[in-house]
């Protein structure tokens, strides 16, 4: 395996670096829309089944089902790495969503109660209260989302988005381990270093808060 | 008694309903500029509703509610709740500041220059008996009880705000430190001279630190009485308060 890692050293950085880029577009994406998505159910509780459901539903759709069924979109169906990222943004929103969600409403009812008495308005209650607080149940989401992530991405290899997922395949339609395993061990140690980036993150700002 | 000057604070044919359940039946009192009313009742007894009418945290179903004159649902919300403090039984310290930040949160959002800020973080802290700068980095979990309420009580008086609602804000403090407390906070009224509107149930606290009492029962204000008036009086609702006040003394001077 490693002989193959070598000598394909230049593939090797090319997927990885294309694994990476899709991870990091759809994260970024899918913490831009979960994270106010996530705010907007604690101030309409209403739409807490609608949103929290819908997600939950996109995440039991097998991950191969869900390229099928993005296909056929215009716009989305042409190129690859849209429906890559379209994708997983939407297998990332539950945990982000969920946690954002968990994470505010968490936040004491007496902290609540004095931040809206001494006259904090909404917004201020949100940024300097709420989701300080909620930073270290946050950031669980993201981390959880993110090990999600890199470990789909593999499958966009299935409709030619790239990344380390190539490896796999092509090990398997050749039968060679020493090729599955080209692209699964830095897949599974992009993950592995990903969650304790994310976890040293976290515990820093969880010192921060006490 | 008599008070020259309009009321502060006045409810007017106040009621509050939540569906159909009448927690607040008819209110009708006035609290006058530098006097503390303590309000005294069981628990459910609405005392709490009606401190949350003040800050309009809750808006009357009917009658209103009259800050300086104005009624509550008039007033710039962010406006009336800045010029009111606000301390509470479980103080609500935020826990991600420290104990300046969060006796400055007022002050900085009124966007103080920053000297004028730490002077003051200095001089609220100086008068709740907080004066060592040593407290000033410490976080929440690194206090007392005590040492959270007086931190309470300095984050309410941060922007020197002219009224004062305190919700039983010495009810969970052990009885030699609450004892304490009340004793300088006495002291402080006399300091401070703000209009004051205390939530309690505890009788020895209402007479120790109200300038009058208002009784409330199940919704109703059943009268307002001096401390004195209070004590003397031979109203069968205040009579068992009196009972139990003295049952408690008793013990002490026998």
């Amino acid at each position: 395996m490693f002989e193959f890692i070598v000598n394909h050293r230049y593939e090797v950085a090319t997927l990885t670096a294309e694994h990476l880029w899709l991870v990091a577009v759809s994260m970024t994406l899918a913490i831009l829309i979960g994270v106010p998505l996530g705010i907007l159910l604690t101030r309409r509780p209403g739409w807490k089944a609608v949103i929290l459901g819908s997600t939950n539903v996109i995440q039991t759709i097998p991950s191969l089902a869900l390229f099928g069924l993005l296909l056929p979109l215009p716009w989305l169906g042409v190129r690859a790495d849209r429906l890559t990222v379209t994708a997983l943004v939407l297998y990332a929103l539950l945990p982000i969503v969920r946690n954002t969600y968990v994470g505010i409403s968490g936040v004491e009812g007496a902290v609540r109660e004095a931040a809206v008495g001494m006259g904090m308005t909404s917004r201020e209650l949100l940024w300097h209260i709420e989701l300080p607080l909620a930073t270290p149940v946050i950031l669980t989401g993201v981390r959880v989302a993110t090990v999600i992530t890199i470990g789909v991405a593999t499958i966009a290899a299935a409709i030619g988005a790239g990344g380390l997922g190539e490896f796999i395949f092509r090990g398997l339609a050749m039968v060679d381990t020493h090729v599955i395993l080209a692209g699964a061990v830095p897949a599974a140690l992009m993950a592995l270093l990903a969650d304790a980036a994310l976890g040293l993150v976290q515990s820093g700002f969880q010192r921060r808060i006490r | 008694m008599s008070y020259p000057s309009e009321p502060v604070v006045e409810f007017a044919n106040v009621s509050f309903r939540v569906d159909s359940r009448t927690l607040l039946n008819e209110l009708n009192f006035a609290i006058h500029s530098g006097e503390t009313l303590m309000l005294l009742g069981r628990s459910g007894s609405g005392k709490t509703t009606s401190l949350k009418l003040i800050n309009r945290l809750l808006v009357p179903s009917e009658g209103e509610v009259r800050v300086e004159g104005k009624s509550t649902t008039q007033w710039d919300v962010v406006k009336l709740r800045r010029h009111i403090g606000y301390a509470i039984q479980d103080v609500g310290l935020f826990p991600h500041y420290t104990v300046e930040q969060n006796v400055a949160v007022i002050p900085k959002l009124e966007g103080w220059p920053r000297e004028r800020v730490a002077a003051r973080v200095q001089e609220v802290l100086q008068i709740v008996g907080l004066p060592s700068r040593e407290f000033l980095k410490r976080y929440p979990n690194q206090l007392s009880g005590g040492q959270r309420q007086r931190v309470g009580l300095a984050r309410a008086l941060a922007a020197d705000p002219p009224i004062l609602l305190m919700d039983e804000p010495f009810g969970a403090l052990d009885p030699i430190t609450r004892a304490e407390i009340q004793r300088e906070f006495k002291a402080l009224q006399q300091r401070l001279q703000k209009t004051i509107v205390f939530v309690t149930h505890d009788v020895g606290e209402a007479l120790l630190l109200g300038s009058r009492i208002a009784l409330m029962e199940s919704g109703n204000l059943h009268g307002i009485y001096t401390p004195r008036e209070f004590v003397h009086s031979g109203d069968a609702e205040v009579k068992p308060y009196i009972d139990a006040f003295r049952a408690t003394q008793q013990i002490l001077s026998a």
